[in-house]
């Protein structure tokens, strides 16, 4: 085995931790804020450690003040620092919705392109922890309406390790969100895995009869799915998103015009979602290449119910998906 | 923490006096004028006169150096104007030009300046708070002996913000100088009928921050308050909050038809006008010198009128360029 080659076995909670750490090894402007950074360690443990190695100036507690602290990390961008501001999770990060929507998207385009704001902001997101419905939801597709913003969504240990180096370079707002089913996922990743492009889809699964359309927390299902698909004879091509903001459209319609049939999964709702906008981007881009009609798997349209039984009805799980690409091709399979 | 008697009137030299009278003056003649364009429809959207309140802002800003930042509120032409902001850029903004401050992205609500560090123009009540915090944590990371100061309207006290960055700012250390400016009227809904507890010094000193009310119509006060707050601020005391007691003498917008408070209030304030008081003040003390209004004025004509000329002779940012500075236009770096 090759020295490029070597691999280590790592979760996505660590290659998350490794990314943080990495960023301020290199570059003295970045610091982590946000709830239970430091002493705590993280609410999901992905900042263990990095008080004792860092310091409080650098791993910074802050109150329980979303709106303060969000905005601070715009301000501290503004004044020449490169914060890293973790939101414990997504339904939390609405405390903030006014710093974010209000300066973090408008401050540049508002003031005639005078003023940038490099600033990450990571936060966790998604449901599958019976958590119920304010510590669960996926508003990573809502984030990625407005204009002015990046959102990021790693579903990959590599994503997970290389993301944030690459947002961290980056002039204006990045929003990480990270599914909070995946900080216990586990595999081998490329010992010296680094920055990844924030600006490109994957295909993380060549096929050539459906494109199972997907990002964050539903790959795992997707890429599942695909494989009972091909037991089945079925060839499904996975792509996962990764960049929610600006969608790669080219890597969507590509997929869609190789295999003729899409279906998107995703663990929003269905109403006004992602999966809305990627549906109505292959209807404008891929209409003629399509055999059939646009296909989608979303979270029912509930507020994310506490009983792990409602839980699971309520999101997007690979038989559904394998049910609406069977349906699609007419019951082959 | 309190203001000694008689420094005022230390200063308070010819050369200086007649300093603040024609800062005073010029922002007076500048929105008068912008009332006049706004009936003739050169200004649009909303404009927000700080007519009566403009003692103190030429009085806190003469505290404040070149690379000190400044944070408003969406009633900010006389802060801009009083900051160095010039009256050209200011008029082309309100006109809509791309030779405004802004490029005519931000209007009246949102006037910017990187040259002066004038962060906005902040159109969300408590909005700009965290932003302040935000610069000030990055000044105090970055060893920088540099102080924001954070204009507001007491209207802002009743949002969550403004606690959260009392808060966050005391917590912290950081070298902010808050400046409420309470005109007693949050558009129309006075004070006392918002607020269990009126004395809004008493709700920054709860959090641990040196707070102390100033005459908000006196010029003289309003410097010396500042200049004794920032001299603190600067050492790394901490924040400090004034509370500068004005009173908005026009409407709140050009849409109020004031049915919220009694003439004969507005009439009583109007006795304690900033400038006609503080040029009484003068005369008095025989620092008023035959001519010497008359050459404010036209001085403030005469840069008015140019500044009109230039936003008459302005031009509209091309419509293609719309889409600019959504994001940056720098590469990552």
């Amino acid at each position: 085995m090759s020295a490029q080659e070597k691999t280590i076995r790592i979760t996505y909670r660590e290659a998350m931790r490794q990314a943080i750490r990495e960023a301020l090894i290199r570059d003295p402007r970045v610091f982590l804020m946000g709830e239970d950074v430091g002493r705590y360690g993280g609410c999901y443990a992905v900042s263990k450690g990095l008080l004792e190695e860092f310091g409080p100036e650098r791993i910074r507690d802050t109150p329980l003040s979303e709106s303060a602290f969000v905005g601070a990390g715009i301000g501290a961008a503004m004044g020449g620092m490169r914060p890293i501001v973790e939101i414990m999770t997504v339904n939390f990060s609405l405390l903030a919705l006014d710093q974010i929507v209000n300066n973090a998207a408008t401050i540049l385009h508002m003031s005639g392109g005078q003023f940038n704001i490099p600033l990450v902001i990571r936060m966790t997101t998604g449901a599958g922890r019976q958590l119920a419905a304010q510590h669960s939801h996926s508003f990573e597709g809502w984030y990625a309406h407005i204009p002015g913003i990046t959102i990021l969504t790693p579903a990959t240990l590599e994503d997970a390790r290389g993301m944030l180096w690459t947002a961290l370079q980056d002039p204006d707002p990045v929003l990480i969100f990270e599914n909070g089913a995946l900080y216990n996922m586990e595999g081998e990743m490329a010992a010296d895995a680094g920055a990844v492009d924030i600006d490109k889809a994957r295909v993380r699964r060549p096929g050539t009869e459906v494109s199972l359309i997907t990002y964050g927390g539903t790959l795992g299902k997707a890429m599942e799915a695909a494989e009972s698909l091909a037991a089945m004879g079925i060839s499904a091509e996975v792509v996962d998103l990764r960049t929610l903001r600006p969608l790669d459209t080219p890597t969507i319609i590509e997929s869609v015009a190789r295999t003729h049939r899409a279906v998107i999964i995703d663990e929003g709702w269905r109403s006004g979602s992602i999966s809305a906008e990627i549906s109505a981007r292959i209807m404008e881009g891929a209409f003629y290449e399509l055999d059939a009609p646009v296909a989608r798997v979303c979270s029912a349209e509930v507020p994310m119910p506490y009983a792990k039984h409602l839980e699971d009805a309520a999101l997007p799980q690979p038989p559904a998906i394998v049910a609406a690409v069977r349906s699609m091709m007419g019951g082959r399979g | 923490m309190a203001p000694q008697a008689n420094d005022s009137e230390t200063r308070l030299t010819r050369d200086h006096s007649l300093f603040l009278l024609r800062e005073m003056l010029r922002i007076r003649r500048f929105e008068e004028k912008c009332a006049e364009l706004y009936s003739a429809g050169k200004i649009r959207g909303f404009l927000h006169l700080y007519i009566g309140e403009e003692a103190v802002a030429v009085g806190a800003m003469q505290a404040l150096q070149t690379d000190d930042a400044i944070v408003a509120t969406y009633r900010e032409h006389g802060h801009a104007l009083a900051r160095g902001v010039s009256a050209a850029s200011i008029m082309a903004e309100m006109y809509g030009k791309q030779e405004g401050c802004s490029r005519g992205r931000g209007g009246s609500m949102h006037l910017f300046d990187a040259a002066t560090r004038f962060y906005g123009g902040n159109a969300i009540v408590g909005g700009g708070l965290p932003l302040a915090v935000g610069l000030a944590l990055a000044d105090k990371l970055q060893h920088r002996p540099r102080v924001t100061a954070c204009f507001f309207g007491e209207g802002a006290v009743a949002e969550g913000e403004f606690h959260e960055c009392m808060n966050l700012a005391a917590l912290w250390k950081l070298p902010v100088l808050f400046c409420c400016e309470n005109n007693l009227y949050a558009m129309g809904t006075a004070l006392k009928r918002s607020e269990s507890e009126i004395d809004l010094c008493l709700k920054a000193t709860s959090y641990e921050m040196p707070a102390w009310p100033v005459d908000g119509m006196d010029v003289a006060a309003c410097e010396e308050a500042a200049e004794r707050a920032v001299l603190a601020v600067r050492a790394g005391a901490g924040p400090t909050f004034l509370e500068f007691r004005t009173y908005r003498f026009r409407a709140h917008s050009m849409f109020d038809p004031q049915l919220y408070r009694e003439k004969q209030e507005v009439e009583e304030w109007k006795k304690r006008d900033p400038i006609s008081t503080f040029q009484a003040e003068m005369q008095e003390q025989g620092l008023l010198e035959e001519g010497d209004l008359g050459r404010i004025e036209e001085d403030a004509a005469a840069e008015l009128a140019k500044a009109i000329e230039f936003a008459e002779a302005g031009t509209p940012e091309p419509v293609e360029e719309l889409t600019r500075f959504v994001y940056s236009e720098k590469p990552r770096t």
